[in-house]
């Protein structure tokens, strides 16, 4: 571990002063406005583009989007698409299935990686430094050595087919990059606070759930915003854990509507594009919602382990 | 804690008892860690060397396992070799195009933050869109990518579906996917924690751009490289949804990566035993690699405060 001297996350939000930009040294001043210009719009062309192309077609109609050469944007506009997914495929289904699931996991996730966060920052006990030596080594292990006893243990308890493989393991420490994250901002809580309540009788408990989680709303919001992104895209669990369609997650639900050939031998492209784009907008919806978060959790994992 | 100080420390009742509740609250996690990571890996380090199908009991082979593996099993080697190539390719280009990126959008531009935005967003599609959006964007006669090179006046290949460029079309995918994501922003803070002071000097000293690069930026941001490639190699020997999606390890076996063979292993031939022998491979491979790393990060990786 080495812990870098930045107290609070780097804020992205921060203007340097003019002519003080440590970029414009990096790649020299020759650098001109112009190219700069180009670069960022060509790039971000790159990761734009299909995006945009993705929507387009899933407004397509069956004949338009297989003419060549393609149009940029549909002659007209068939939003019956985005219907038809629901229709096709019980896809409500699935969202439905997935939204239970990530919300009991992405707490169990929160409420058990500050709990274990806790006790690693409020506690001495023999042994302290190299658990957590030993949480932090967990992110490096790879889950494919564990899954055929993990997929065992949960076929022996009959869990399989049922969402307990993808929510219990989550109420157990919660993830090793949350336990890091939740103590790296715990340990910026003043312990004055801690000892005032003390000694006005307040157990560790109190301690914890009206001191400490109050005053780490921001740092909580960002493990919830992360665990409900890795849930949500989850897909190795669920399509190992459960067979019946009507227990599918969208990740696999998405899949089977891939795999599973409609009655019809219609071309099924643009109803392909609105399912796939319907199952990223929750995630990219809360992006823009909570970009701070984003940035603030990935600085504080990613800088400062 | 110092063992020297233990004793003492230890015998108050005080600070027993403050022991004892902080084993308390860890223990979701130790109980998790149990369960759920080092039992398993005994577990499947045992089944490693026998013969198990669900529902029988397992029987001692011994190390035929890991000698079929090695030996006889055709898919092994091709698939280890595809993981490499693919692994090598998408932590290089990708750790060189997010610093880049990182680069690009430390400059004092408007709207860094939207493009910002714009570049973090393929990391957020849920792998499986990925790959469905990507088979369309590749698709051979009306897909987006072999129309703008034709364009261009070039005939695009046939990409997911000619053995030649399935994998270096999933390359392209992950890139597209990767390297505007946590990597670049972690790139982007390490930039931005590089004091101004060292470039100020190394410019009175006369250091051209490329010279402050070289010697103040990589050195500077030598512990984040680190940290990303060794992520990085995880991850991408890791590789699994996007080719089970977009080819399933085709076109005949073409993207039939490691992990690809594992889990048909374990979850369509339900042979637990030999899927277990591939998860220890796995599992060594990887953490030899990340040891390596990690031993010989301190002839490049400079620390500031160690």
């Amino acid at each position: 571990m080495t812990t870098s001297k930045q107290s609070a996350p780097i804020s992205f939000e921060r203007e340097r002063p003019a002519g003080k930009s440590a970029a414009r040294y990096i790649l020299g001043r020759r650098l001109s406005r112009v190219w700069l210009y180009t670069l960022l719009i060509v790039t971000g062309l790159a990761f734009g583009l299909p995006f945009f192309w993705t929507i387009s077609s899933s407004l397509k109609s069956i004949t338009e989007i297989y003419i060549f050469p393609p149009t940029m944007w549909p002659a007209e506009i068939r939003w019956k698409n985005y219907a038809d997914v629901f229709t096709i495929a019980p896809f409500a289904r699935f969202i439905w299935n997935t939204v239970i699931v990530t919300l009991l996991a992405m707490l169990g996730q929160i409420l058990s990686a500050a709990v274990v966060a806790f006790g690693f920052t409020r506690f001495r006990f023999p042994g302290r430094e190299s658990l957590f030596v030993l949480v932090l080594s967990t992110i490096m292990l790879p889950w494919q050595v564990t899954i055929v006893p993990q997929f065992l243990l949960f076929r022996y308890l009959g869990w399989i087919n049922t969402y307990w493989p993808l929510i219990i393991p989550s109420y157990f420490g919660g993830g090793a990059f949350y336990i890091f994250l939740l103590r790296q901002f715990f340990l910026t809580i003043p312990k004055d606070l801690d000892e005032a309540a003390k000694l006005d009788g307040a157990s560790n408990f109190r301690i914890f759930w009206n001191i400490v989680l109050p005053l780490s709303k921001a740092a909580l919001a960002t493990v919830a915003i992360f665990s409900f992104i890795g849930h949500w895209n989850e897909f190795f669990a669920p399509l190992i854990y459960l067979n019946s369609t009507d227990k599918f997650t969208i990740s696999i639900g998405l899949r089977y509507f891939v795999s599973n050939p409609f009655e019809s031998d219609e071309p099924r492209e643009a109803i392909l594009m609105a399912a796939s784009l319907i199952t990223a907008l929750p995630v990219l919806i809360l992006f823009f919602v909570a970009q701070k978060y984003f940035v603030q959790g990935i600085v504080t994992t990613g800088l400062k382990g | 804690m110092a063992a020297a100080t233990g004793r003492s420390w230890w015998h108050s009742s005080a600070q027993r008892r403050e022991a004892l509740e902080g084993y308390l609250w860890i223990s979701p996690w130790v109980i998790g860690f149990l369960l759920f990571a080092l039992g398993p890996m005994i577990a499947s380090l045992y089944l490693s060397f026998t013969e198990y199908k669900i529902g029988g009991s397992p029987v001692w082979l011994g190390l035929e396992n890991y000698i079929r593996a090695f030996s006889q099993d055709k898919l092994f080697w091709p698939s280890l070799n595809r993981t490499a190539y693919f692994a090598i390719a998408t932590v290089g280009l990708g750790t060189v195009g997010s610093l880049l990126a990182a680069i690009l959008l430390n400059q004092n531009a408007r709207g860094r933050n939207f493009f910002r935005a714009l570049y973090y967003l393929p990391s957020l599609t849920p792998v499986v869109a990925l790959a469905i959006l990507w088979q369309w964007l590749l698709q051979p006669q009306v897909g987006f990518v072999n129309y703008a090179l034709y364009q261009m006046g070039i005939d695009g290949p046939g990409w997911l579906t000619s053995r030649q460029w399935a994998v270096p079309s999933l390359i392209l995918i992950s890139l597209w996917a990767g390297i505007g994501g946590g990597r670049m922003i972690i790139f982007l803070a390490g930039l931005q924690g590089v004091p101004q002071e060292l470039y100020e000097s190394a410019e009175l000293d006369g250091a051209s751009t490329l010279q402050r690069f070289f010697n103040i930026t990589l050195p500077m941001i030598s512990p984040v490289i680190l940290f990303n490639v060794i992520l990085g190699v995880i991850g991408s020997f890791s590789v699994f949804a996007l080719a089970y999606v977009a080819t399933d390890g085709g076109p005949n076996y073409a993207t039939y990566f490691f992990v690809l063979h594992l889990y048909y292993n374990a979850f369509s031939y339900f042979q637990m035993g030999y899927a277990s022998a591939l998860a220890w491979v796995f599992f060594l491979i990887i953490f030899i690699l990340s040891f390596v790393q990690i031993k010989f990060s301190d002839r490049w990786v400079y620390y500031e405060f160690s």
